[in-house]
């Protein structure tokens, strides 16, 4: 189905956060602390305030109020600790884009600063156990022996693998307009991918309750989980709002959301897996050291994918952390799973090379009868399925496993595969429907950050109410509306979809009207192991006098359940395949040993793929009926799309070189490296 | 952005004469308006030369005489370039993006600035943007930077695609100044950054480039070629301009050889070429003559994989370009 | 500085600070939201308009060294109610997922278009090219999408060439 909002964004008219016409409005500017941690000894603002069209400047030295308890990465100007270079530490307000930033530029800040340290290894000094990984699993697992299973393995592999910091960069940069109204009500047009949950944040943050704030996000430019948790745009247009009393408009430059707006962490991943002769794994052990802030805690949950993949009597999965001076990490679409299905399926393509084995082979060798932690049993699982459609459709029978062999000219060609997992949730949402002007409009706080959640909802309903879609229209983005769970975990439309077929059978029932709440009925969801699968194939071209990878085919055939609706699905697929692609080639943000913060803070140095990358992706689906799902059988599809791209790709550059790159991403230099 | 006074040259000699101290020129305004945005140039006037009739691009005898504000789409789509110049009009066509050529000038594309994060990044130090504060590049960021010719205050790299291909062309840069006007053979605009990194070309203050003008085509075969992570819109690696004429008994009679993105200037490989002329066009005198070019290089811990890179390149080109 | 452009056909005079950018001057002043901003350096093409017919980063553009253009937004490609062919394409083929990019991705098809001349890829430089889609992946690489609709953007904008 087309999406129903596609007029309106091929006609320029769809409006965004920053651009919602406001009468008087000011613009606000962030000053970005210039030291890795230390702390602010002088703010002199003397000379910015005479700068033309100032209006204030809000800083540690004179604090806005906020709530005691808020989020540390929102608590603007409380402190003049200083945890990361680029935290705010101030902040312009003035009549004009142009005068704010002007001014911005001329506040003078006095550090004290202190020794930072902003390097990841395995090896630090101050690595630990969090309690839990998010979003709330155990932090480690171990069942049976692995070390006798991997003594009594005829093959192993001990392999680690590096994966960088990466930038979510959505199209639209992180924005905020907010607005007071004399009884002291905020209305803040939000880059937001939840309106209910960045409502409760900025309440929170201000100390107010939550009926007195109000955030829209109608349209949102992307997010991929960096608009998933509240930013400090949103809480800096409120408080410069509440200080100047008129409308604040601030939009994020591309620079500052390197530094503000989240990241996914790097990570350092061992991988240890025995397998028997038969290509059965005898162990499996699964460890990752990442980073957070000295702020936050944020535990990527990268090994989880171990407890999901493959059956294995004896399996140990961990996490560390250690806390750095950096900003804190945050969720990049598939957080957890991409980055750890990186390195499970690289070293499950190693294990076929030391095993003998076709890679299509082992992984349905292993394929489990019951979650291999815990031995719950899947609503569906149809990683098989994947496998065999994929290698069917890719022609993979016709390759000979031999690496570095086959040569067009100067490129090396070689193909690779990886299998795919996310899970498939849901959380409790509201929705109501109603009956106007005789068609039937639906409610729901939910976000369409690109998904196509809007298009996918009116499709839902129009089917539970018996109807066509063009009767339906879905209300979303609006805190106002009932109250509904983020877009994000892939679990945006199974949430509310659930409520808006509540909803809508209430109506039918009712003949006006339908609202629904699904926190009893998702009380009882059966107690299963409900996941998504896939299998990924790249075709890759290695150049042997440039190292330049090119890929030439990429496929994705997954399942995840019943499809809403198949335009929107192979969009979602080739989108988080495509960023699995820049993952794999060309996306890296290094980290600023000397002075902290980020380096290749835009989009000339931050390389995310462009048109020409992209030439033959593929995606393709396997019909699911599950029906322990949800209303519809669906699956999220948001991110299992780039949930073993960059391990196919980088086992497809291995077929094709000979050369293993453990640390992404794939770079020409690194595949020249083994020439020196 | 620090506030500026806006004004239109009326032509070239006026520029010249209007030009004052914290004045720039504006051509397509690709990269200062960029600049601008990062405070890294701060004008107090900016003199907008972009309409100045220096547009044509023309025949004269046998060469070629491009105007300075000619921009790189109609560059790389005129036909005398496109027939005589292949070379030129490739490399044009693999910089930026289609957005971007169609407004970036001649001219600008010579005098943009090196894409080092430090030098774009003021709250970090430079010697480039603020001489002696230090060069953090040699110690930290330095993938995409120099191996030849870079000093102990600079390694930065020339980011520039035209100006390797007007390198290996021995293009000739038409400047008009308070001295008078004056021609500026290429490679020689840039210079190396030495003690003086901050100077990227051997320009004066309120010299005004007027155009470029392309000698003959040299004999023989071409070939522009960038090596990028991304299929396109990057600044190069590494990349080559090539010509190479092989004479009827198989040995060199004459050979052009540029790089880009090795060096402060695009970096004319004389030794390679001095190497390779009157002796054989084989794979073996092309290696050799590669690495004779490097034997020069001095590259850093995390930039050293673009001496095979260059290497690799060389020999690959040259292959190519043979009979 | 006053300036004087046509936006989408109609004349605008306009009082600018001359650190204003074109794109900024449409979003803030001008009321023209179509035109997006993605990085402000020209590294996205987010906020591709046309500029005297060609495509151009407006965030590059001073607004008072384009004084007397004429520029065309996204805004303007629409003939009242009728959809420009490369806008019904972009919604049949699905060719965008958030629409952040969208506009600057027609802006720069449209332009791409009426552009003659060779590209990076194309194998004899002495002929224009057809527009493959191989072409079109080329010249459309100075608009990134993040939501990664590049290979329907491509079908939709191959399907609107001649």
């Amino acid at each position: 189905m087309n999406r129903v909002e596609g007029r309106v964004k091929v006609t320029g008219l769809a409006t965004y956060a920053a651009e919602y016409p406001a009468e008087n409005v000011a613009y606000a500017y962030p000053v970005q602390a210039q030291i890795a941690k230390g702390r602010v000894k002088r703010i002199d603002v003397a000379q910015a305030l005479e700068l033309p069209g100032v209006l204030a400047v809000l800083s540690c030295e004179d604090p806005p109020r906020v709530a005691e308890d808020a989020d540390p990465e929102l608590a603007l100007f409380q402190r003049r600790d200083v945890a990361y270079r680029g935290q705010f530490v101030a902040a312009v307000v003035a009549d004009t884009y142009e005068n704010a930033r002007a001014a911005a530029a001329a506040v003078r800040v006095d550090y004290d600063p202190d020794d930072h340290d902003v390097r990841l290894s395995a090896d630090h000094p101050g690595l630990y156990r969090p309690d839990v990984v998010n979003p709330g699993f155990p932090t480690d697992t171990a069942k049976g022996d692995v070390e006798a299973g991997l003594a009594q393995a005829a093959t192993t592999v001990d392999v680690t693998y590096e994966t960088p910091v990466l930038h979510n960069n959505p199209m639209e940069p992180h924005a905020a307009l907010a607005f007071w109204d004399a009884e002291g009500r905020l209305l803040v047009y939000d880059t937001a991918q939840g309106a209910s949950g960045s409502r409760a944040a900025i309440a929170k943050t201000l100390g107010l309750p939550p009926d007195r704030v109000r955030v829209v996000s109608r349209h949102v430019g992307g997010g991929f989980g960096a608009k998933g948790t509240t930013r400090p745009q949103a809480v800096l247009a409120a408080l410069a709002a509440r200080e100047v009393r008129r409308p604040v408009k601030i939009a994020l430059t591309r620079h500052q959301m390197f530094d503000v707006t989240g990241y996914r962490t790097p990570t350092i991943q061992r991988v240890r897996i025995g397998a028997d002769a038969e290509g059965r794994l005898t162990a499996l052990e699964h460890v990752a050291y990442e980073q957070t802030s000295t702020l936050l805690e944020f535990a990527e949950q990268t090994a989880v994918v171990g407890r999901v993949m493959y059956a294995t009597p004896n399996l140990r999965t961990a996490h560390r952390l250690v806390r750095l001076d950096v900003s804190t990490p945050s969720w990049m679409r598939a957080p957890g799973e991409c980055p750890g299905m990186y390195a499970l399926e690289s070293a499950m393509d190693e294990l076929a090379y030391a095993a003998g084995l076709d890679p299509v082979e082992l992984r349905v060798r292993n394929d489990p009868e019951t979650e291999p932690e815990g031995g719950l049993p899947f609503s569906s699982r149809n990683l098989v399925g994947c496998l065999r459609e994929g290698a069917r459709r890719f022609g993979w029978e016709r390759r000979d496993p031999a690496p570095g062999i086959r040569r067009e000219g100067e490129w090396l060609v070689g193909t690779g595969v990886a299998a795919s997992t996310y899970p498939a949730r849901r959380m409790p949402c509201q929705a109501v429907a109603t009956v106007r002007d005789g068609d039937f409009l639906v409610q729901v706080a939910a976000a369409d950050i690109g998904t196509g959640a809007r298009t996918a909802l009116t499709r839902i309903a129009a089917g539970a109410l018996g109807v066509a879609p063009d009767r339906v229209h879905v209300e979303l983005g609006d805190s106002d509306l009932p109250r509904a769970p983020v877009a994000g975990g892939s679990m945006g439309t199974a949430s509310w979809g659930s409520a808006v077929v509540r909803a809508c059978e209430e109506l039918r029932r009712d003949g006006r009207e339908g609202r629904a709440d699904t926190t009893e009925e998702i009380k009882r969801d059966a107690e299963l192991a409900r996941h998504a699968f896939g299998a990924q194939f790249a075709e890759v071209r290695v150049s042997s006098v440039t190292g330049e990878v090119r890929v030439s085919r990429l496929l994705g055939v997954f399942a995840a359940g019943h499809i809403v609706d198949a335009k929107l699905a192979r969009s979602q697929f080739l989108g988080g395949m495509t960023m699995g692609m820049g993952m794999a080639l060309m996306e890296e943000t290094p980290i600023d040993e000397e002075f902290g913060g980020f380096l290749h803070r835009d989009l000339a140095q931050y390389h995310v793929p462009v048109c020409a990358d992209a030439r033959h992706v593929e995606a393709v689906w396997l019909e699911e009926h599950d029906d322990a799902l949800n209303p519809m059988g669906s699956k999220g599809i948001g991110e299992i799309g780039i949930v073993g791209t960059a391990a196919a790709i980088g086992n497809a550059v291995f077929h094709a070189t000979g050369h293993r790159v453990r640390e992404l991403p794939i770079t020409p230099a690194k595949i020249l490296a083994p020439r020196f | 952005m620090k506030p500026f006074e806006y004004a239109r040259a009326t032509g070239p000699a006026e520029a010249v004469r209007d030009y004052t101290p914290g004045t720039m020129y504006l051509g397509g305004g690709t990269n200062l308006v960029d600049l601008m945005k990062l405070g890294v140039a701060e004008p107090d006037r900016l003199l907008d030369v972009s309409r100045l009739p220096l547009d044509g691009i023309e025949e004269a005898r046998d060469r070629v005489r491009v105007g300075a504000t000619v921009r790189n789409t109609d560059l790389a789509a005129h036909p005398l370039i496109r027939a005589r110049y292949p070379m030129l009009a490739r490399a044009v066509l693999t910089g930026a993006s289609g957005q971007v050529r169609n407004v970036a000038t001649v001219a600008g594309n010579l005098l943009q600035r090196t894409r080092c994060t430090y030098f774009q990044d003021v709250t970090r130090p430079c010697n480039k943007r603020r001489p002696g504060s230090g060069c953090p590049a040699i110690a930290g960021d330095h993938a995409n930077l120099a191996i030849l010719g870079a000093s102990d205050a600079c390694v930065a790299t020339h980011p520039s695609d035209l100006a390797v291909a007007l390198a290996a062309l021995d293009a000739e840069v038409h400047v008009t100044g308070p001295g008078g006007d004056r021609i500026v053979p290429m490679p020689g605009l840039h210079r190396l950054p030495g003690h003086e990194p901050e100077r990227d070309t051997v320009l004066a203050p309120g010299d005004l480039i007027t155009g470029v003008e392309l000698p003959p085509p040299p004999p023989g075969a071409s070939l522009y070629r960038k090596v990028r992570e991304r299929a396109s819109f990057a600044f190069a690696l590494v990349s080559i301009a090539a010509v190479l004429d092989v004479a009827a008994d198989g040995t060199v009679a004459d050979c052009r050889i540029a790089l880009g993105g090795v060096a402060h200037v695009p970096w004319r490989a004389e030794r390679a070429e001095r190497a390779l002329i009157g002796g054989p066009a084989t794979g073996e005198a092309f290696l050799q003559a590669a690495e004779a070019e490097l034997e020069q290089a001095a590259p850093l811990p995390r930039n050293a994989y673009k001496v095979p890179l260059a290497r690799n390149l060389i020999v690959a080109t040259l292959e190519e370009l043979a009979p | 500085m006053n300036i004087t452009l046509q936006v989408n056909g109609a004349p605008r005079t306009v009082d600018v600070d001359p650190r204003m950018s074109l794109l900024d001057l449409l979003r803030e002043r001008l009321g023209l939201i179509g035109a997006k901003k993605g990085c402000d350096h020209g590294q996205c093409g987010a906020c591709t308009v046309l500029i005297d017919g060609r495509r151009a980063n407006s965030c590059l553009a001073l607004a008072v060294a384009v004084d007397g253009s004429e520029v065309t937004t996204v805004e303007g490609l629409a003939s009242g109610d009728d959809l420009h062919p490369l806008q019904a394409a972009f919604i049949e083929h699905d060719a965008f997922q958030c629409g952040y990019c969208t506009p600057g991705q027609l802006c720069s098809a449209a332009g791409m278009l009426g552009e003659p001349g060779p590209s990076a890829v194309t194998e004899d430089l002495t002929v224009d090219p057809g527009l493959t889609p191989e072409e079109i992946a080329e010249r459309m690489s100075g608009n990134l999408c993040r939501c990664g609709a590049y290979v329907n953007i491509v079908s939709a904008i191959g399907e609107v060439t001649p």
